[in-house]
């Protein structure tokens, strides 16, 4: 009995030490501690928005249509007298939004199809893979564009839009990952004790393919926020009146002349959430990856 | 080198059937009449019942789609993209205008990515730790994180409406007048030109890390040669060669990028085109300025393959 609470303790405290270990690599880098910053400020801002906007993001008010920085409108308003930075922080949840949302069915998506194409192989792989790569040959933000114009822009379908058009590279990494996965002795031993196809994948394949996952789900976030707004900016996303950081920038855009930081503004937003995600990914990435260990 | 051309090819041509199966059935089978690929939203409205059906007829949309799939592709070989509805002209016609536009915006952008994207990446490299390679580092990741087109409209902003130095917007053809081509194109040519730039230069600093740790680098090294020659020598040579795999990726993403910037800047392109499509839900169009695109990356990536297992024999027998 003491040797195998001993066994569960040596487990714990070795996963233990690990995260500590990955959050050390990653504290000890002030870029990747400033990602972390900015992050954690955007999802308390998103999560807030309501408590921490000073004006209602809808509010029209037609007396105070196009001012400049002032001391009640700290970044000015819109052609519509709405205040901008309330916009921003509103934007802040559309985009937080999207961004986990689409990245969540990506990641699902991709996960499986990838575990199910390297576990089986042959065919499987076969048919999987190039459906894979058909769907790569596509520029990312093409692929988002034509889905979400087709199935009819909005919300609903700009998630679903750029979660099929980031699925790819999941299944893609996960794909690999299995392949070379599925050749470890945990994966013998678990089957000569008798587990099925579904408790290996599910209960040893995808616990240890997971790390390389969660990098790119990371970088995902930041690039699932960069289409949303590029949807949005074209007209094909987001719809109006919903405050969305893209959306934004086009409307200023007319106005660029005459209150140039409605536009501005919330690139600057977009731009940093964006470098936020991949600087904390990278970290990730290094702190994880076993060959970059001690060099970084 | 025979067997693993032919086996790349068969590949290529296996997802290009993919691709084009995708495009016209994810169009077919989403919500909305595929009569819509052919008529326009007023004539939806105004013709009865009968009229539209006699169109589908005309139109061959009656048929099973198996073969309405194949009329559509050999209508592709023999040129006859379909018509747009939008623009009342054939989609051929129009690409025939807006490729050579996008090109021009888009090789440029290209080169230049390419080139001082790799270099940058080989130089932060060998300044490993240094202050280069950390300011290179931050701004390789604004460029990857910059939504192009705010960029476009700050530099429209700064180059154009402060400062009188640079038009704002516009295309003129190179055989109309070259110097305002030139003008005109260097803004949306550095926008463009950002995004693939700043991976790129990642990209090559890590595959140059790989090689200066290697032991023939150490050798060379040790053999007291100078820098110059084991950098361009030694690790260079190697250490390009998974770069040349990005050159797919950059395309994509100029490509993709073109739809941003041809927007931003008034430029009538492909990119443009595409947008103005997808707003007037002008099908034929769509159909076949996606085809073209992902034709292009295929292509490009099989090239990309071939070079890459000309340079690097163990990928010919992996």
């Amino acid at each position: 009995m003491t040797q195998e609470s001993n066994i569960i303790n040596l487990g714990a405290t070795t996963r233990f030490n690990e995260s500590r270990r990955i959050m050390k690599v990653m504290l000890g880098r002030k870029l990747v501690v400033l990602g972390m910053v900015v992050i954690l400020a955007f999802i308390i801002v998103a999560i807030f928005a309501p408590l921490l906007a000073p004006y209602d993001p809808y509010a029209q008010d037609l007396n105070v249509v196009h001012q400049q920085p002032s001391a009640a409108h700290w970044l000015g308003t819109d052609a519509l007298g709405r205040d901008t930075l309330s916009r921003i922080i509103f934007g802040a949840r559309t985009s937080l939004l999207v961004g986990v949302v689409s990245v969540g069915i990506a990641a699902i998506l991709g996960i499986w199809m990838g575990l199910i194409a390297g576990y089986f192989g042959g065919w499987t792989y076969n048919i999987i893979m190039r459906f894979i790569d058909a769907l790569m040959a596509f520029p990312m933000i093409l692929l988002a564009l034509v889905l979400a114009a087709l199935l009819g822009g909005g919300l609903k379908n700009v998630i679903v839009a750029i979660g099929i058009a980031l699925t790819s590279l999941y299944a893609r990494l996960m794909c690999s990952q299995v392949l070379s996965a599925k050749e470890n002795d945990y994966v013998t031993a678990a089957r000569s004790l008798g587990a099925g196809n579904w408790r290996i994948m599910v209960r040893h394949l995808i616990p240890n393919c997971l790390p390389p996952i969660i990098v790119l789900i990371t970088l995902q976030l930041g690039t699932a926020i960069l289409a949303e707004a590029g949807l949005s900016f074209l007209g094909i996303g987001i719809q109006p009146p919903q405050a969305a950081w893209g959306a934004m920038v086009s409307d200023g855009y007319k106005y660029i002349l005459m209150t140039p930081v409605l536009s501005f503004a919330p690139g600057l937003a977009i731009m940093l959430v964006v470098f936020s995600f991949n600087i904390v990914g990278d970290g990730l990435r290094d702190a994880l990856d076993p060959r970059l260990r001690g060099t970084l | 080198m025979a067997t693993y051309i032919v086996r790349r090819l068969i590949l290529a041509l296996i997802v290009l059937i993919i691709i084009s199966l995708m495009i016209f059935f994810v169009i077919r089978l989403l919500p909305g009449d595929p009569i819509y690929l052919y008529m326009s939203r007023q004539e939806q409205q105004t013709l009865t019942l009968e009229q539209i059906q006699a169109a589908r007829h005309e139109f061959g949309l009656d048929k099973p789609m198996v073969v309405q799939y194949f009329e559509w592709i050999s209508g592709i070989f023999h040129g006859n993209f379909g018509d747009s509805l939008f623009y009342s002209e054939s989609v051929g016609a129009l690409l025939k205008r807006r490729i050579p536009i996008t090109l021009n915006l888009g090789i440029p952008a290209f080169i230049i990515g390419s080139v001082l994207g790799t270099a940058a990446g080989v130089l932060s490299a060998l300044r490993r730790g240094k202050a280069l390679d950390s300011v290179m580092a931050i701004f390789s990741y604004m460029g990857i994180a910059v939504p192009i087109f705010w960029l476009g409209i700050l530099l429209i902003y700064v180059f154009g409406l402060k400062l009188h130095l640079l038009p704002m917007f516009g295309y003129t053809s190179p055989t109309v007048d070259l110097v305002q081509n030139i003008k005109q194109l260097i803004l949306p040519v550095v926008c463009l030109a950002v995004t693939p730039l700043a991976s790129l230069a990642r990209q090559s600093r890590s595959s140059m890390l790989e090689v200066v740790r290697q032991d023939y680098i150490r050798t060379a090294w040790s053999k007291g040669l100078r820098e110059r020659e084991v950098v361009m020598r030694h690790a260079l040579k190697n250490g390009l060669i998974p770069v040349v795999t990005l050159m797919g990726i950059s395309l994509s993403y100029i490509l993709g990028g073109s739809v941003f910037i041809e927007t931003v800047f008034s430029i009538p392109g492909m990119g443009a085109l595409s947008v103005q499509a997808l707003l007037s839900k002008d099908y034929a169009i769509i159909q076949a300025v996606t085809l073209l695109i992902a034709t292009m990356i295929v292509v490009v990536n099989l090239l990309v393959d071939l070079t890459y297992g000309w340079l690097d024999p163990r990928i010919r027998y992996s």
